[in-house]
């Protein structure tokens, strides 16, 4: 018999509300799962946050390890380094994922270390072999090559995974899951981390992966001006607006909300037009599972024109304003 | 106030500009890098800038440090022309194919007999893995305290300093005791650039070349023996799609797509 059990997501949250990748991964996390034929538990860390249990057992979750403590309210990762290393070592988990957000990805290497595990990063597909063995899928070059990670003799094995990869489940309204309390044994003066001040920016708008249609803009745009055109495609096509980094750097656009590719945002629209964008390899990777392509540049050598459905060679200023009109004409 | 001594690690990798022309050798399921210029990651200057405006505030010493085969010695010799005191690259092939917690632990002891640091810095990711890894794995051999995407540093009195980790929509403010390890963010800094009297500065100074035995390392944590993840394989991604290219005027293939797209159902329903 084989001595660690079960796969654990880190169910992140953030001023008592869960992050959407945990649930994500819960998702995914289900289906391993069950391939294993071992049970799916999800750790949520936090303060006053137990009434989260139950939204997590409507999302997959069987059990709940619960750590409700004054000292985890935000995120630090000595303390919830140290808890996660105390929890392994209790509960002996065969799989953690979590998500490779920002405070994920501060946290999971720090507990592999501590419990002398491999991990495998921001991964975008996880599997379970033939011989049983979890499989994670890492992309590398910016995305131009995919590497299937291994972890064979070390437990728990471990993996970030990118959000928006994968689906939630749908939620079971009243799906009942198990909640056990861990405590917490360590005291203030034991953590050399000191939160001092936090801030958080309220998120309005829908995000830019869950958007149906995606229209995303490169340096090829040219300058502020022109980037209105681009909003008023997205605009009239009700999508998000998009961007590789120079639009960004040039202030065009918002670098945290809406660079796409392997260091932004993957998104999995239906459609996605991509205006003056040359098409390198960071952002592709970004706009892989994309059903229809568009490609707007006035070089026709624009290697994206080989990674669009549609290409359209020509001045954006022409193109836009045009097609604006025969889409207004359409719907 | 106490002088602060840093130590900077700085990773090898291949020139962004050449990563087209890594191909994958089926057989081995290895990348062939042969041929591709080695530089410096990027978020690497950033760190080391950090450490450099430390030393001017506070006095001190800046080591970078880095591991690698011979011929690395190139992204330190930058770090030296732009200030640092000293710099060592750990240089062994028993190190090769270290995964980032076998990286990690050498660069780790590697600061161990470099006698320590007040401040471990890094760039918070590689460009070429970009896991992000290393810097929390090297301050748990350490057992130091780590703070990661830094976006901002001040220094309090002479134990404590604060840094601003920087989050999707916000960010936390932390307080720390040094020693400490901080994973650093483009936004920081503006990096120097070298001047005619780092160059100088660069014909003084050496950079000296460790092995495994030299820094002591348990051989069996370190190399690709020392690493518990392990690629099963790799393949390239394909990208291609129909390419097909609407011609006409401005007008005319606007209303051709529409049509396109219609006919795909992927335009949202008026």
């Amino acid at each position: 018999m084989k001595e660690h059990k079960g796969v654990w997501v880190f169910a992140e949250q953030r001023g008592g509300k869960l992050s959407d990748v945990g649930l994500e991964l819960l998702g995914i996390g289900r289906k391993i799962a069950d391939k294993q034929q071992e049970g799916l538990a999800a750790v949520l860390m936090g303060h006053k946050v137990k009434p989260l249990v139950d939204e997590l057992g409507e999302y997959g979750a069987d059990r709940v390890y619960l750590a409700d403590n004054p000292l985890l309210e935000v995120y630090r990762s000595d303390a919830y380094g140290r808890l996660m290393q105390e929890m392994i070592q209790q509960y002996k988990p065969n799989i953690l994922i979590m998500g490779a957000t920002s405070i994920g990805a501060d946290l999971a290497p720090r507990v592999a270390a501590k419990v002398n595990t491999g991990l495998s990063a921001h991964c975008v597909g996880f599997d379970v072999d033939d011989k049983g063995q979890f499989v994670g899928q890492v992309p590398g070059f910016g995305g131009a090559v995919m590497a299937s990670v291994i972890c064979p003799n070390h437990y728990p094995q471990m993996a970030t995974a990118r959000p928006g990869f994968f689906e939630k489940l749908e939620r079971q309204k009243g799906r009942k899951t198990e909640a056990v309390n861990v405590d917490v044994k360590f005291k203030e003066e034991d953590l050399s981390i000191k939160v001092v001040g936090t801030f958080r920016e309220e998120v309005k708008t829908r995000p830019l992966e869950s958007a149906d249609v995606v229209v995303a803009g490169g340096y090829g745009v040219g300058g502020k001006e022109n980037w209105k055109l681009v909003e008023e495609l997205a605009e009239v096509l009700g999508g998000g607006v998009g961007a590789t980094r120079p639009p960004c750097d040039e202030g065009w656009a918002d670098l945290e909300g809406q660079m796409i590719g392997q260091s932004g945002k993957t998104v999995r629209p239906s459609l996605y037009i991509g205006v003056g964008i040359s098409g390198a390899m960071h952002h592709l990777v970004g706009i892989k599972d994309t059903k229809v392509v568009v490609a707007i540049n006035k070089d026709p050598n624009a290697p994206i024109f080989q990674a669009a459905d549609y290409g359209i060679v020509g001045d954006l200023c022409q193109i836009i304003p045009r097609l604006v009109e025969a889409m207004r004409v359409s719907f | 106030m106490k002088p602060i001594n840093s130590v900077v690690c700085m990773k090898p990798v291949p020139d962004q500009r050449f990563w087209d022309k890594v191909s994958l050798d089926k057989k081995t399921k290895t990348l062939r890098r042969a041929g591709i210029p080695i530089a410096l990651g990027p978020l690497d200057k950033n760190a080391l800038e950090e450490a450099l405006r430390i030393r001017e505030a506070r006095g001190g010493k800046v080591t970078a440090i880095s591991m690698g085969p011979p011929g690395t010695e190139e992204i330190l010799e930058w770090a030296i022309v732009l200030g640092a005191d000293e710099a060592v690259l750990l240089s062994d092939p028993a190190f090769a194919g270290a995964d980032t917690l076998a990286t990690a632990y050498a660069l780790a002891w590697g600061i161990k007999k470099l006698g320590g640091a007040d401040i471990v810095f890094l760039g918070n990711e590689s460009l070429d893995g970009s896991t992000g890894q290393v810097g929390p794995q090297v301050a748990e051999f350490l057992n130091m305290p780590h703070v990661t995407h830094v976006s901002r540093i001040e220094l309090v009195d002479d134990d404590t300093l604060r840094a601003r980790f920087h989050i999707e929509y916000g960010f936390i403010d932390v307080e720390v005791k040094k020693p400490v390890v901080l994973a650093v963010e483009k936004g920081i800094n503006e990096p120097r650039c070298p001047t005619l009297w780092g160059t100088v500065w660069l014909r003084e100074r050496k950079i000296s070349r460790w092995s495994a035995d030299e820094i002591g390392v348990d051989k069996t944590k370190i190399g690709l023996s020392g690493s518990p993840t392990q690629v099963s394989d790799v393949t390239t991604i394909e990208l291609k799609r129909k390419g097909e290219i609407l011609k006409g005027e401005p007008s005319d293939v606007a209303r051709q797509l529409v049509q396109k797209l219609r006919a795909e159902n992927v335009l949202p329903k008026g």
